[in-house]
């Protein structure tokens, strides 16, 4: 078990560096940070203390490396734009994205897990393809696109919700359900097929033939065991939006840290992009980890392993 | 689906593309396609993509305009149900130039740009995958590291970087989606090699004293290219929906040049005066990833009926084996 981890973690570190590199190598081939963010008046000599402030005037690798070892300190350097840690402009953003993440993450789970079991349940049934087709439609259409015509409809022709930024609970129904949107198709789909798989098991027939009700074998026996990688796909999910949903985030104007990335790569603000990548990556690498635990937890039968 | 928020890394292993070994081992011809439901799901899904494809490559014909016909004089005309005239029947842009014209010619940019996508991150990705597969060792652990590498790319916001840095142009642009789906095809390819390598046919090639080359390409690939032909079904609708992400961002195809993304970033600006500039564009989208998904779908249950109707989730072993050398 520790082994597992510890290799994990190795891994996890190997993918760190391969991510930061590559940010890095982009950044760098992208242009000269010294002529995007100073005013074009300044003098070649100001262009060279600016590079000479921020150790831009070293060989890339060497870059890279003196950037290596300041984040192994927790020092992710200044933001270029701002003149502040690039970290806390990256760890600002955090709570706008948790909380859009989670809202869409609980939305989705709560709609589609139910209706999912149900429709396992009573396969073949008007409910079951009318999910199915619904599923089919939530994985169909962009993200980016519903938010727009939700604003379109919701907020522009009938006023019910704000039409972009955070505040209240108003803020936060329209970005939530149009992200949540497709979750819930993925989260169905699979609960879905999942749960078909469990309900054909031998246990199940065992439970049936006892004369457990449907309503309790599809709950605690079929259910439980279809859990894992339900819980999978909601983790790995979870973990990817963590980078900030960028697209429903630029719809809705949402202060999150999608957006965040978006302006400094548009700003070539390179401790904050890199700043946010890490943090990206520290975090699906995180959720990774804990689902690993998780299905130890889950799954005695994995203890083993 | 990976360009659908939170699809962003976890996607490549899941979502409608995901396609386990299983199918992977289905042979091609593994039973005559089901009548009924399922046929006429292929056929739906098919005759959608086709439309599609008929419409950009017959663009110049079937247009009522030019994609860049500006005419102030009649900017912002609504669709023609809708007070404007039939002469522009889904409005017109700011610019005045037809909405329809412009859906229809964005047809050939986005369809070209995600098929022809598809097709060289198959040729890389199946390619690699066999070699991978084949030869295992040092190879093997090579190719499989860039896969991994690949894969903790947050690739949405990495295709963001890419474009907005490197800039935009056309090969850029491919270069980004080719990045998003071939790791799809290595990965797939190289587990069904991996079951393939221990069955009797390629033993008997072996003893034969075939060469490596030949049973990879002779024996192994005609078994791959089913299973390669589901998840290009699905790769299209995502790259498509990838594509139009860009674009959406300003990152995409630059104007004048019509793609269904740019025109969605364009009416984004109009949102509280033109709807129609940002719903059309938006539903030739839906529609044709839709075909993709449908053709992807039908074909998969058509190839493989054990795979009906599961859209499996890979499970903590089994995704690790994935990954890893099994």
């Amino acid at each position: 078990m520790a082994r597992q981890i510890l290799r994990r973690l190795l891994r996890a570190v190997a993918a760190l560096l391969v991510v930061t590199a590559v940010v890095f190598t982009l950044l760098h081939l992208s242009g000269d940070p010294a002529y995007i963010l100073l005013t074009p008046e300044a003098t070649a000599e100001d262009r060279a203390a600016f590079r000479a402030e921020y150790g831009m005037d070293r060989p890339l690798w060497v870059q890279y490396g003196r950037y290596l070892g300041r984040l192994v300190q927790g020092d992710f350097g200044q933001s270029l734009s701002f003149r502040t840690p690039a970290v806390a402009v990256a760890l600002e953003r955090l709570p706008a994205t948790l909380e859009l993440t989670l809202a869409a993450m609980a939305l989705a789970v709560l709609i589609s897990l139910p209706a999912a079991v149900l429709a396992a349940v009573r396969r073949g049934t008007l409910f079951d393809r009318a999910l199915m087709i619904f599923t089919l439609i939530g994985q169909t259409v962009p993200t980016f696109w519903l938010g727009m015509v939700m604003i379109l409809v919701l907020a522009v022709r009938f006023h019910l919700f704000p039409a972009s930024g955070r505040g209240g609970v108003l803020h936060l129904v329209m970005p939530a359900t149009a992200l949540a949107l497709w979750l819930t198709a993925l989260l169905a789909r699979v609960t879905r097929s999942e749960m078909i798989e469990a309900l054909e098991q031998d246990y199940v027939r065992t439970a049936r033939a006892k004369g457990l009700t449907e309503r309790g074998i599809a709950a605690r026996h079929a259910l439980k065991n279809a859990l894992l990688p339900i819980i999978t796909v909601m983790g790995l999910q979870f973990g990817g939006l963590l980078g900030g949903a960028v697209m429903t985030e630029t719809v809705f104007a949402w202060p999150g840290v999608g957006t965040m990335i978006l302006d400094a790569i548009l700003k070539k603000d390179v401790p904050v992009v890199l700043a946010g990548v890490v943090l990206v990556a520290v975090g699906f690498i995180l959720v990774n980890l804990l689902l690993d635990l998780l299905y130890t937890v889950l799954d005695p039968r994995l203890r083993r392993a | 689906m990976a360009a659908q928020d939170g699809g962003e890394q976890a996607g490549v292993l899941m979502g409608p593309a995901t396609v386990s070994p299983a199918a992977a081992e289905a042979p091609a011809t593994a039973r005559p396609a089901p009548r009924g439901r399922l046929a006429g799901l292929v056929g739906g899904g098919l005759a959608i993509l086709l439309i599609a494809l008929a419409v950009a490559a017959l663009a110049d014909v079937i247009a009522p305009r030019g994609y860049d016909d500006q005419d102030l004089a009649f900017a912002l005309q609504p669709p023609a149900w809708a007070g404007g005239t039939w002469s522009n029947p889904l409005g017109t842009d700011p610019l005045g130039r037809d909405v329809l014209s412009r859906i229809v010619y964005g047809a050939r940019t986005s369809l070209l740009l995600a098929l022809g996508s598809v097709l060289i991150a198959a040729v890389i990705g199946v390619t690699l995958g066999l070699v991978s597969g084949w030869a295992g060792g040092r190879v093997d652990a090579a190719i499989m590291s860039a896969v991994e590498a690949q894969l903790s790319l947050p690739y949405l916001l990495f295709a963001i970087a890419f474009m907005a840095l490197l800039g935009s142009s056309l090969t850029n642009l491919v270069i980004v989606l080719v990045l998003r789906s071939w790791v799809v095809y290595a990965q797939l390819v190289r587990v069904s090699v991996l079951s393939m390598k221990t069955r009797e046919f390629v033993t008997v090639a072996v003893a034969l004293g075939a060469r490596a080359r030949r049973i990879v390409f002779r024996h192994i690939a005609p078994n791959v290219i089913a299973p390669a032909l589901v998840v290009s079904s699905f790769q299209l609708a995502e790259l498509i929906i990838v594509e139009s992400s860009l674009g959406f961002l300003g990152l995409g195809v630059q104007p004048p040049t019509p793609s269904w993304g740019s025109m969605l970033s364009q009416g984004r600006e109009y949102l509280g005066s033109a709807w129609w500039l940002v719903t059309f564009p938006g539903l030739a989208i839906i529609l044709t990833v839709l075909g993709a998904n449908l053709f992807g779908d039908a074909l998969r249950d058509t190839l493989d009926p054990r795979l009906r109707t599961r859209a499996r989730a890979p499970r903590g072993r089994f995704r690790r084996t994935l990954k890893e050398t099994s």
